[in-house]
């Protein structure tokens, strides 16, 4: 059920609230040139990366799938992630409550199939 | 724009593959994670493998360390103290960097290469997080022990608790020594809050 199903809604959500900083594919914008700002885009990158790459998710034991997607609910129903400092510069990866709801019900459904 | 595109496209295509492989993996370790969704509890019959390593004292010993250090980080959460339970997590990182699988036939190195890695990030997040968080974490680490226990046995006798309200009523497992109740997850808040569901030795 899950194979070609991961819903386009989903999807974009999770590339556009989480993927600059939990993936090999970032796309940083004009303000990349402007140093202070890159610097801290670095460093969160390269920290969000080590915690969770979704890039990297094929290689994962599936005891650390299951793992990992219990902190991704955990961190969105917190509202941990994205980082504010985050949203504060880039609006459009704050996630509205529809989006939370939507991501959550998919992963929880993911995980449960794990 | 096209770069934008391009990006999502192999995002696309990651995501697919992810639940590609999750699905093949579901396959070959349902019987395993099954213990996990229905009940929590774990079912013998189900491991054949690694109860043939239970009580082998040569490899019980090998658990000797973490249990300890686990058991310290229980009693911390028990005691609601973050600062203790921060301090025994590093212990448990440690631990699991000295954990000694060479001994283990390869099926089950495998596994407890799994294991461990996993645990070990768990660890390593309960030393640096406010105590909530120490606890979410101490959630997933205790299903890794009680899995990893199942391998290597253990010299200490054990208790596998169970409360079925914490994380929204889903429910989470720890081990303790003894054989009262009380509750690393809520600490002073519901102390008596589970029950044992198996002994272990
Ligand atoms: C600005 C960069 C950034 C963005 C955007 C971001 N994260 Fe993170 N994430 C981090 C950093 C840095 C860490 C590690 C440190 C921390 O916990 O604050 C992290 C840690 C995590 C963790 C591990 C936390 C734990 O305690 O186990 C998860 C899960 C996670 N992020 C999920 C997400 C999800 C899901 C999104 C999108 C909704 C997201 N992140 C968006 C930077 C980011």
């Amino acid at each position: 059920m899950l194979v070609n199903d991961v819903p386009k809604q989903v999807e974009n959500i999770i590339t556009t609230s989480c993927y600059d900083c939990h993936s090999n594919n970032t796309d940083y914008p004009w303000y990349n040139k402007v140093q202070p700002v890159a610097w801290f885009l670095e460093d969160h990158v390269a920290h969000g990366k080590e915690e969770l790459n979704f890039n990297e998710w094929a290689d994962y034991s599936s005891r650390r799938k299951n793992s990992k997607l219990k902190s991704i609910i955990s961190q969105i129903e917190d509202g941990e992630m994205p980082l504010w400092s985050y949203t504060l510069i880039h609006r459009e990866a704050e996630l509205s409550k529809d989006e939370k709801k939507i991501v959550l019900e998919w992963i929880s459904k993911l995980k449960d199939s794990l | 724009m096209k770069k934008i595109n391009l990006t999502k496209g192999i995002l696309a295509i990651t995501l697919v593959a992810l639940t590609v492989t999750s699905c093949k993996e579901v396959k070959k370790e349902q019987h395993i994670d099954n213990e996990h969704h229905s009940d929590g509890s774990h079912d013998d019959s189900t491991m054949d493998s690694s109860n043939d390593m239970m009580g082998n004292d040569q490899h019980a010993s090998k658990s000797t360390a973490l249990v300890a250090n686990y058991l310290e980080l229980k009693n911390a959460l028990v005691a609601d103290d973050k600062d203790a339970a921060a301090k025994a997590g590093g212990m448990m990182v440690s631990a699991f960097d000295d954990f000694e699988t060479s001994s283990f036939g390869s099926e089950e190195q495998q596994e407890l290469k799994d294991i461990i890695e996993d645990a070990k990030e768990h660890a390593e997040h309960i030393e640096k997080s406010p105590i909530d968080h120490q606890r979410e974490h101490f959630d997933v680490l205790s299903k890794d022990m009680i899995d990893l226990i199942a391998i290597t046995g253990t010299e200490e006798k054990l208790y596998q608790d169970f409360c079925p309200m914490y994380n929204n009523n889903k429910g989470a497992q720890w081990l303790s020594a003894t054989k009262e109740i009380k509750n690393p997850y809520y600490g002073a808040k519901m102390m008596s809050c589970g029950s044992v569901q198996k002994e272990i030795n």
